[in-house]
């Protein structure tokens, strides 16, 4: 038990030798979480960067706004918003309805087949779930040319029920898989417990499943408002004003001529807003429903 | 009126694995309590969730009533279940779980309201609990409300799926006690399963032991506990376990831990039947008494063995290995002298020997079973 000084006290302490080891480890245990701590600020703050730059670049005037470094300070306007909110108009109108209306669609159909896959598989049930997904594995650059051709022939091009459908198509596959796991999680017991009380199909799904379920229906409704309110490459290619959303409107500020970076910021900001207000609400059923579908 | 009777009833999951319910028979009296005891996998559930309907079968029939319900709707078949998770509707209130299966039946609101409140007075659920969530409650006081949900059905046969397993330990002596009074109070017929086999024994009017899908006794709890009819049965009833030995047949009985236990002339005559030349001897740790001398002599509280055409007490002695106190009791962890394997014995906590020491137990060759060790039958005595 002698104790190992570095090099100039010759005089041996008597007790701290095993406590300063100790107090050794607790300074390197503290340092080491402070240090991942900063690191997951500065990765966070890294993230977020962009987003505010976006949001307060809304707030200046054009002539201000496309400068390098970038101002922070400046006299805010409300002129670009003001564009921004009179040019937007049919434009946000398409994107609710499309992004409404195809979410109506997608639960409408996705909680009878995620019934059917989990509470009473159907014969194949894992071929059916792998066809889904399967779905979303081809590009959908490379299905454009079949997609604006059908649209074509059957007069949808520009028609905002042409995105309802494809929207809905989109949205399917993962619905199906995230109301399949919440309804795995209805204990097996609850429902032949049902049964033995005497409740029939439809008894069973409105009065035992549906309010275990329905965190997850929201969760996964916002999921499909978000996807949907976000999509560019279907709407840009398959619509021209009649059902042009906002992502359309949004890259119309980046025109030919130059870019109207305060103009397109403000209405990034203004496009982003629905989707964040969605995401906050949703954000603890969104991380369960998502793991949840990993795990199952 | 409405007893339960499973005629030769089977459960097959994977066609060519071996049955998890073999060709049950089983007669369940009006308004007894059967008991349905095993181990995993025993099939005992299985063969509950057939009589509720949740199974199907794949051979035999079940009846209720004298009535055939092998092919009858569970909510039609006049049973409720109380499930071992009590798989209680978390977005109802208590008063709405209870009330469930009547308004299903659509029984009126009036006549539904009464028979929860008259359930929950029978199992001491207080009226303020009713319009509570099941988040809300305790355990014990979600399980009563399991129990009330069948209660309130009014329904011919009760089936009970391990409801007790879920509590602590305390509780669920409690609870046991309160549920097997309650079953005698309203008479209905009630088919309850555990793996427990103190609450097989202390509930039930008669008890059905099974084992991989097999009856293997359906008796009262004494006659299990005195005449089991296998080495299974012997093994399983009774805590702590029964000793089970193997010994090499003698003359006049089987030599055990250096002395022979004497068998009566039936038990040696079944035995030389089968032509074994070694049985399984099965002792009681309760039957195992501490003895100072190494013969047949009396210590302070046994009364001097009868001789004459009566068999005389035989002596193990043997080293105490371990002692585990339980208050009134200690077992005592004996290692039997002559290579005779260990052994369990109970004696008065008080007068306990400590580990280390040697010790002698003297059993009565009345309390002795002795099991033919290929099939595990009883050899009969």
């Amino acid at each position: 038990m002698t104790a190992v000084t570095a090099g100039d006290a010759p005089a041996p302490t008597p007790a701290p030798v095993p406590d300063g080891r100790r107090r050794n480890r607790r300074a390197r245990e503290i340092s080491g979480q402070a240090g991942w701590t900063v690191l997951g600020w500065v990765v966070g703050i890294g993230f977020f960067i962009p987003v505010l730059w976006m949001v307060v670049t809304a707030f200046k005037p054009e002539s201000a706004a496309e400068t390098w470094p970038p101002k922070f300070t400046f006299s805010p306007t409300l002129s670009e918003f003001r564009l921004v909110f009179n040019g937007m108009d049919p434009y946000i109108e398409h994107s609710a309805i499309a992004t409404v209306g195809s979410t109506i669609v997608v639960l409408v159909l996705a909680l009878p087949a995620s019934y059917a896959l989990s509470i009473r598989p159907v014969g194949k049930w894992r071929d059916s779930l792998f066809f889904f997904i399967s779905t979303k594995m081809l590009p959908v650059v490379a299905a454009i040319g079949p997609l604006y051709v059908i649209a074509l022939k059957t007069h949808l091009l520009d028609n905002i029920w042409l995105l309802i459908i494809l929207y809905a198509a989109m949205n399917l596959p993962l619905a199906i898989w995230m109301l399949r796991s919440f309804m795995l999680e209805v204990p097996s017991e609850m429902l032949e417990a049902a049964r033995l009380d005497g409740a029939g199909r439809i008894r069973e799904i409105t009065e035992v499943i549906m309010p275990v379920v329905s965190p997850g229906l929201v969760s996964t409704g916002l999921i499909c408002i978000i996807f949907a309110w976000n999509e560019l490459f279907l709407a840009l290619n398959l619509t021209v004003t009649n059902a042009a959303t906002m992502p359309m409107f949004l890259i119309s500020s980046v025109p030919q001529e130059g870019l109207y970076i305060a103009h397109l910021s403000a209405a990034a900001t203004v496009a982003s807003v629905p989707v964040i207000i969605v995401g906050w609400i949703a954000q603890r059923s969104l991380v369960r429903g998502l793991s949840m579908g990993a795990i199952k | 009126m409405s007893g339960v009777r499973y005629v030769g009833a089977s459960r097959v999951y994977t066609k060519g694995a071996s049955p998890a319910v073999d060709a049950l028979d089983l007669d369940i009296k009006d308004g007894e309590f059967m008991v349905l005891v095993g181990p995993s996998g025993s099939g005992k559930t299985t063969a509950l969730r057939m009589l509720a309907g949740l199974e199907p079968l794949d051979g035999g029939r079940i009846e209720i009533g004298g009535r055939d319900v092998s092919d009858v709707e569970p909510k039609d078949r006049d049973i409720a279940m109380v499930f071992q998770n009590y798989a209680l509707y978390p977005s109802k209130t208590v008063a709405e779980n209870m009330g469930f299966a009547l308004k299903m039946q659509h029984v009126h609101k009036d006549e539904r309201d009464r028979r929860v409140r008259e359930a929950a007075r029978i199992l001491d659920l207080d009226d303020t609990l009713l319009e509570r969530k099941p988040k809300a409650l305790s355990g014990g006081q979600r399980q009563r409300v399991a129990m009330g949900r069948a209660i309130v059905r009014e329904p011919s046969v009760f089936l009970m799926d391990e409801p007790l397993s879920n509590l602590d330990a305390k509780l669920r002596v409690q609870t046991r006690s309160q549920i097997a009074e309650l079953q005698r109070r309203l008479g209905i017929t009630t088919v309850y399963v555990t793996h427990d086999q103190v609450e097989a024994m202390t509930m039930g009017n008669r008890v059905a032991v099974l084992s991989g899908g097999h009856l293997q006794q359906c008796a009262s709890p004494r006659e299990l506990y005195d005449n089991p009819v296998n080495q299974f049965v012997a093994g399983f009833i009774g805590s702590p376990a029964m000793n089970l030995q193997t010994a090499t047949l003698t003359d006049g009985g089987a030599r055990l831990a250096g002395a022979v236990i004497p068998l009566a002339a039936p038990v040696r005559a079944a035995a030389a039947r089968d032509k074994l030349t070694e049985i399984v001897l099965g002792i009681r740790p309760e039957h195992m008494h501490l003895t100072t001398g190494a013969g047949p002599t009396a210590d302070s509280a046994a009364p001097a063995a009868p001789t004459g055409p009566e068999l005389s007490a035989a002596v193990l002695s043997g080293e105490v290995l371990l002692v585990e106190e339980l208050g009134a009791d200690a077992l005592l962890h004996v290692r039997l002298a002559d290579d005779g394997g260990a052994i369990v014995a109970r004696t008065e906590g008080r007068k306990s020997p400590a580990p280390g020491q040697r010790v002698a137990f003297r059993v009565q060759p009345d309390d002795v079973f002795a099991f033919n060790p290929a099939t595990g039958a009883r050899l009969a005595g």
